[in-house]
């Protein structure tokens, strides 16, 4: 008798446990769904906090330039390297532009731009966000009658929205420049050369594609970046798990995300 | 240390509470409870850690929504308010937290003008100047205007907070624990600065503390939280002459550690 009633006494809070994780699960998308849309309809309307949306970035874009050159350099070269002996197995070395071409506009420019951002960028909104929810500065600025959401999220998002873009751009450009350095070191070929056929392998399909990942993902990062430090939960502790959440979860959306634009350009491509 | 004399309209409520009841997942922090604030008033909020005082301001300026109950602040029902009445309304309340919460990526000067940016647009710069200059003077803090907020002390720190509230000149302060974690001295001062700032810019306040030594340097009127509910209020001393041991406990704490 007692066995039983134990028993459903452990069923009764299997299933109470089940129910308080699923009840929880599907808030969280609710406040998620909440988060998000709250910022489409903030973004057209004034006050405007230009002076907040310039000073991120400059945060966003120009502090990340001297990362974003060395890794995309770095990228470029040893792509390059790499791919030379399995082209050189066919004598088809002269095709290593276009090869490079093709990997770094279509996709790792925007990939490579968007991971070092979300670790960078991403981090630094979530904990920045997160120290001042935990200091109640976020509060401060409710009960001053200030809307927190458009000075702190709104000009963050619209920041790596429009700086991420520009940053795969300039990614892509030296990542090309580190591949010309290795193919001219090895077969001579000149700048001119190498970038005519660098852009004879592309079209604005690729281009078009790569700005639209670009635009998505600085979105991605934005939001996470801004969305785990805003609701960071009480303490020290809270913080550095809103940045460290921040970073995990925008790579992982961001992965997603290539994968499912890779489907749609390619399907655009066959028709 | 006496307060000295206020100038309180009692006929005049600014703040009214009926019946308000908060609780958190299961746990009820105010149990129905009932408040008035009158103009020009220093009201003392006493009780130990977690029973819910700051629960009760942050009600008051609207960060917290009230489970039951009515919280009357000028005249306006709190929890009926659209954003934008509410937004009308904060203007009229000065909120100074328990860890002053200056916007550290912002200096002393930056973080005065922010609200003056948002809400008083047609001011110009040197009108702005000279606001930021009357408030540092009247915390007597005029040197530290443009240090960052990670360069002040923890009671420069209050007193920029409260000198970021004044700005804006609100009818009502609400001082979350104005003295915790400040030395004897500091924690003076901060004092003085609630009387001067009440006499000074005529504003009604409620002060939550758990240092008996400010609610008496401060309160005009003292109210003690006990179990979610005020158990005792009136004077300093009416409210610690009683034989209620919560309160004598409470007392014997401040004044034996």
């Amino acid at each position: 008798m007692d066995q039983s009633n134990r028993e459903k006494t452990n069923v009764r809070r299997r299933k109470s446990f089940l129910t308080k994780r699923l009840d929880r699960f599907f808030l969280e998308l609710y406040h998620i769904y909440a988060f998000v849309s709250r910022f489409f309809r903030e973004v057209f309307f004034p006050p405007y906090e230009w002076r907040e949306i310039i000073k991120q970035c400059y945060e966003v874009g120009v502090k990340s330039l001297p990362l974003i050159s060395i890794t995309a350099f770095i990228i470029g070269i040893v792509f390059t390297n790499q791919s030379r002996p399995s082209l050189a197995e066919f004598g088809a070395t002269s095709w290593l532009p276009a090869l490079i071409s093709v990997a770094i506009v279509r996709a790792m420019g925007p990939l490579v731009t968007a991971i070092i951002a979300s670790g960078k960028i991403g981090s630094s909104i979530g904990a920045e966000l997160g120290s001042m929810r935990v200091t109640e500065q976020i509060d401060a600025m409710e009960v001053s009658a200030t809307n927190p959401y458009k000075f702190l999220v709104v000009s963050r998002v619209l920041a790596t929205t429009l700086m991420i873009p520009a940053l795969t751009m300039y990614t892509t450009l030296v990542a090309l420049l580190g591949g010309y350095l290795n193919v001219h070191q090895n077969e001579l070929t000149t700048l001119i050369t190498f970038f005519t056929q660098v852009f004879d392998a592309i079209t604005f399909l690729d281009i078009i594609a790569s700005t639209v990942k670009s635009v998505l993902f600085g979105f991605t990062i934005g939001m996470v970046g801004c969305y785990k430090g805003y609701h960071s939960s009480k303490g020290t502790e809270g913080v550095g798990k809103a940045a460290n959440s921040s970073v995990v979860t925008a790579m992982f959306l961001i992965f997603i995300e290539e994968l499912l634009i890779m489907q749609v350009i390619n399907a655009i491509r066959i028709m | 240390m006496k307060k000295p004399n206020s100038k309180i309209d009692y006929t005049q409520k600014v703040i009214s509470i009926k019946g308000l009841t908060k609780a958190f997942d299961d746990f009820e922090v105010l149990k129905g409870v009932d408040l008035d604030l009158f103009r020009g008033e220093n009201l003392v909020v006493l009780g130990r850690s977690g029973t819910g005082k700051s629960v009760l301001i942050k009600i008051i300026s609207g960060l917290l929504r009230p489970d039951k109950g009515m919280v009357n602040v000028l005249g306006q029902e709190v929890a009926h308010l659209t954003p934008k009445q509410l937004d009308a309304l904060r203007l009229k309340i000065g909120f100074s937290f328990q860890n002053s919460a200056l916007y550290d990526s912002m200096t002393v000067k930056e973080n005065l003008e922010f609200p003056l940016i948002r809400h008083a647009k047609e001011m110009t710069a040197r009108d702005r100047d000279r606001i930021i200059d009357i408030v540092l003077e009247a915390v007597g803090l005029g040197q530290t205007i443009n240090q960052m907020p990670s360069e002040l002390s923890g009671g420069q720190r209050k007193r920029i907070g409260i000198a970021r509230t004044l700005i804006l000149k609100p009818e009502i302060m609400l001082y979350d624990e104005p003295t915790a974690g400040l030395d004897p001295i500091t924690s003076q001062d901060i004092n003085q600065l609630i009387n001067e700032v009440q006499r000074r810019f005529n504003t009604s306040s409620i002060i939550i503390t758990h240092d008996l030594t400010c609610a008496k340097a401060v309160g005009d009127r003292v109210v003690m939280l006990l179990d979610g509910q005020f158990q005792r209020q009136g004077t300093f001393e009416e409210v610690f002459a009683t034989d209620d041991e919560r309160v004598k406990a409470f007392y014997n704490y401040n004044f034996t550690e």
